[in-house]
C-alpha cells in the first residue's frame, strides 16, 4: 500500500525528503547508533576501512563512522538552534515594524542595511575575535546575524499583508496588536517564512561547518563535520578518502534540504508582497 | 545621471563610515579586555594597568573610535599586538594576493557564466538547459572544501598535474603563479559560475516574455538573433548587478578557499588574526573586506545606472 501523496511527488523531492528524514533521524539517534565513543582511540591513524570500522579510522585513530554519527547531532543541532533563535528574534520584530511603521521601523531597516553591507563571515569573525569561540557564543552570533535577514523578509511579507482588505477590516473592527499578529499576519506569512526557514537552515549549516573548518567554530573534543574535514584534510595528500566522508555528508544534507525547498517553492514562487 | 551617481558615491561613503562604527563597536565594546587577552594567565594588576595606558584603553570609547578612524583615513591601520609590526605592512601584500586570486577566478567565471546563462535561456527547456540547471543546483550546494578536496585528490594526488598547495612568493614568474593558483581558482569558479548562470538565465527569460520580443519573433527573426540583439542588451543592466553581487560572494568565499590551499591571502590573514585574537589586525582586515564589498556594490549601482538608457537620457522630466 502506498500513500496517495507519494504518487505525485517528483523524484527530486522524494530524494530530498529521504535525505532530510535520514538527517533528522541521525540528529535524534546518531550518538546512540554509534558503535564507539567519539574520543575512543582504537588503532593506527588513517587505518583503512574494515569490517569493524566501516569508514576506517581518522587522523587520531578514532572510528570515523562513530564520529560522523556524533557529529550529526552537533552540526545539525548548532545550525537548527541558531536558525530557530534567529526566527524568534527576526519574525516578531519584522511584523511589528511593518504593523507600526514610523521611525523605529526606518531606523531598524537602515541599521540592518548597514549590517548586511558587511559579508556575514567577516562580521562573525569580528565577534568571535572579541568573545572567543564557545557553543553559546557561536549560536548567539550566527542567530543575531541571521535574524537581520529574517527581519527583512518578515517585514516585507507583513507589509504586503497589512494593506490587504481583510487586515484593514480587522483594524477597523478594533482588533488589538496581538490579534493582528496572531490571526491576520502570521497565517498568511507562513508559507514564505517556512521556505525561508529551509533556505536559512541550509545557509547556516554550511556556515557553521565553514567556521568549524576554519577552526573557529565547534571546538574539540566535540565531533562536528566541518571540524572533521579540517582534522583529516592531510589524509587527502596520501590519496585517502577520510576527509571526504564528513565533507560529503555536509554536501548531501545541503542538497537534500535544497531539493525539498525547491519543491515547496515550485508553483508559488511569487511571495506575497515580494515586489514592494 | 550624474546627480544619481554622485548620490550613490555619497551613500557609499556614509555606509563605510557606519560600517567602521560597527566594526569598532563589535571588537571594542564587547565584554573582554584587550589588555587581559594579551597578557593572559601571568597578568599582574600593575602590568595590566601599564599595558592599558600604553594601548590608550583608558580613554573613552568615542575618543578611541575617533583616533582609530582618523588613523584609517590617513592610511595608518595600527600596530599588531602579536609582533608589534605595523598592520599595513603585513596586510597590503596579502590583500593584493587575494585580489589577484579573485581576479583570476572572475576573469574565467564571469564570461563563462554569462555565456552559459544566455545560452540556456535561448534554448529554454532543451536538454542543454536542463543539464545546466541540474549541474548548477548541484555545485551551489557543494561546500568549497568538498570541491577543493576532490580536485586535490584527482588532479594533484592521483595524476600530479597541479600542486595541491598554492605556494606563492613575491617575484615568482607568471607561469609558475598561474600553475600554483589554478586549483583554488577552479574551486572559486565552480561555486560562482552556477549562481551567475542561474540568475542570468532568469533575467534574460524575464526580458524574453516582453511584447517586443514577441514582435521580433513575429517579424520572422531567428531565435539566436532575437536573444542576442533584442533580449541581451535589455538584460545587460540586471546582469551587471548579478555579476557584482556574486563577485562580492567571491570575496567572502575566498576565505575558505585560501584555507584549503594554504594560500597567503587576506582571508587566511584574518582567520589567523582571529585565532590569535590580535585586535588591530582583525579590525583592519574587516575594514578592508567591508570596503571591497561596498565598492563592488557601488560599481554595480553606477554601472546599472550608466547602462540603463532610461536613466541615461532622462526624458520624463522635460515633458
Amino acid at each position: 500500500m502506498t500513500l496517495p501523496v507519494f504518487g505525485r511527488l517528483p523524484l527530486s523531492a522524494l530524494l530530498g525528503l529521504l535525505i532530510v528524514t535520514a538527517t533528522a533521524a541521525l540528529f535524534l539517534f546518531g550518538p546512540m547508533l554509534a558503535p564507539f565513543g567519539q574520543e575512543e582511540v582504537l588503532g593506527t591513524p588513517f587505518a583503512d576501512p574494515s569490517a569493524g570500522h566501516l569508514l576506517g579510522l581518522d587522523q587520531n585513530g578514532r572510528d570515523m563512522l562513530s564520529r560522523l554519527l556524533y557529529g550529526a547531532r552537533m552540526s545539525v543541532g548548532v545550525s537548527l538552534a541558531a536558525v530557530l533563535i534567529s526566527f524568534c528574534i527576526g519574525v516578531p520584530l519584522g511584523f511589528l515594524a511593518a504593523l507600526n511603521g514610523g521611525w523605529p521601523d526606518l531606523v531598524g531597516a537602515r541599521l540592518i542595511d548597514v549590517i548586511m553591507s558587511i559579508p556575514v563571515l567577516i562580521s562573525a569573525l569580528v565577534v568571535l575575535q572579541a568573545l572567543g569561540s564557545s557553543l553559546p557564543v557561536l549560536i548567539g552570533t550566527i542567530a543575531l546575524l541571521d535574524s537581520t535577514r529574517v527581519f527583512r523578509l518578515s517585514r516585507v511579507v507583513a507589509q504586503g499583508i497589512v494593506v490587504m482588505e481583510y487586515a484593514e477590516v480587522a483594524r477597523l473592527r478594533g482588533e488589538g496588536l496581538w490579534w493582528m499578529l496572531r490571526r491576520e499576519i502570521l497565517p498568511n506569512a507562513l508559507p514564505p517564512l517556512l521556505a525561508e526557514f529551509g533556505m536559512r537552515f541550509c545557509f547556516t549549516f554550511l556556515f557553521v561547518a565553514g567556521l568549524s573548518y576554519l577552526g573557529l567554530g565547534v571546538q574539540p573534543p566535540f565531533a562536528d563535520w566541518g571540524g572533521m574535514v579540517r582534522d583529516n584534510q592531510q589524509g587527502i595528500l596520501y590519496g585517502l578518502y577520510a576527509p571526504l566522508f564528513p565533507a560529503g555528508a555536509i554536501a548531501l544534507v545541503t542538497i537534500g534540504v535544497n531539493l525539498v525547498v525547491d519543491w515547496a517553492l515550485a508553483g508559488r514562487t511569487t511571495v506575497q508582497g515580494e515586489n514592494r | 545621471m550624474g546627480k544619481l551617481i554622485v548620490q550613490r558615491l555619497g551613500l557609499g561613503v556614509v555606509t563605510l563610515a557606519l560600517v567602521s562604527v560597527l566594526v569598532f563597536a563589535g571588537t571594542e565594546l564587547l565584554p573582554g579586555d584587550v589588555a587581559a587577552a594579551i597578557l593572559g594567565q601571568n597578568a599582574t594588576p600593575e602590568s595590566l594597568a601599564a599595558l592599558r595606558e600604553q594601548l590608550g584603553l583608558n580613554a573613552g570609547p568615542v575618543a578611541r573610535y575617533l583616533g582609530w578612524a582618523a588613523g584609517i583615513v590617513q592610511g595608518d591601520l595600527g600596530v599588531s599586538l602579536a609582533n608589534r609590526q605595523p598592520v599595513g605592512e603585513l596586510l597590503w601584500p596579502r590583500f593584493w594576493n587575494t585580489m589577484a586570486l579573485a581576479g583570476y577566478a572572475a576573469v574565467i567565471a564571469v564570461p563563462l557564466a554569462v555565456g552559459l546563462g544566455i545560452a540556456s535561456a535561448a534554448f529554454r527547456g532543451s536538454l542543454f538547459d536542463r543539464v545546466a540547471t541540474l549541474v548548477a543546483l548541484a555545485t551551489v550546494s557543494l561546500p568549497e572544501y568538498f570541491l577543493g578536496l576532490l580536485l586535490i585528490l584527482f588532479v594533484s594526488v592521483q595524476y600530479g598535474l597541479l600542486p595541491s598547495l598554492a605556494d606563492t612568493w613575491s617575484g615568482m614568474g607568471l607561469a609558475a603563479w598561474l600553475k600554483a593558483t589554478t586549483l583554488p581558482m577552479l574551486v572559486l569558479v565552480l561555486v560562482t559560475v552556477a549562481q551567475i548562470m542561474r540568475m542570468t538565465r532568469t533575467t534574460v527569460l524575464a526580458v524574453m516574455d516582453q511584447p517586443y520580443i514577441e514582435t521580433a519573433y513575429l517579424k520572422g527573426m531567428r531565435n539566436g538573433r532575437v536573444v542576442l540583439r533584442h533580449a541581451a542588451p535589455n538584460a545587460l543592466a540586471p546582469i551587471v548587478n548579478v555579476v557584482a553581487f556574486n563577485l562580492t560572494y567571491l570575496i567572502a568565499g575566498v576565505v575558505l578557499v585560501e584555507s584549503i590551499f594554504n594560500y597567503n591571502g587576506l582571508g587566511r590573514f584574518m582567520v589567523d588574526a582571529v585565532s590569535k585574537r590580535d585586535l588591530p589586525m582583525v579590525q583592519a582586515a574587516a575594514m578592508v573586506f567591508a570596503a571591497v564589498y561596498v565598492v563592488l556594490n557601488l560599481v554595480a549601482d553606477v554601472a546599472a545606472i550608466a547602462l540603463n538608457p532610461r536613466l541615461r537620457h532622462p526624458r520624463a522630466k522635460e515633458v
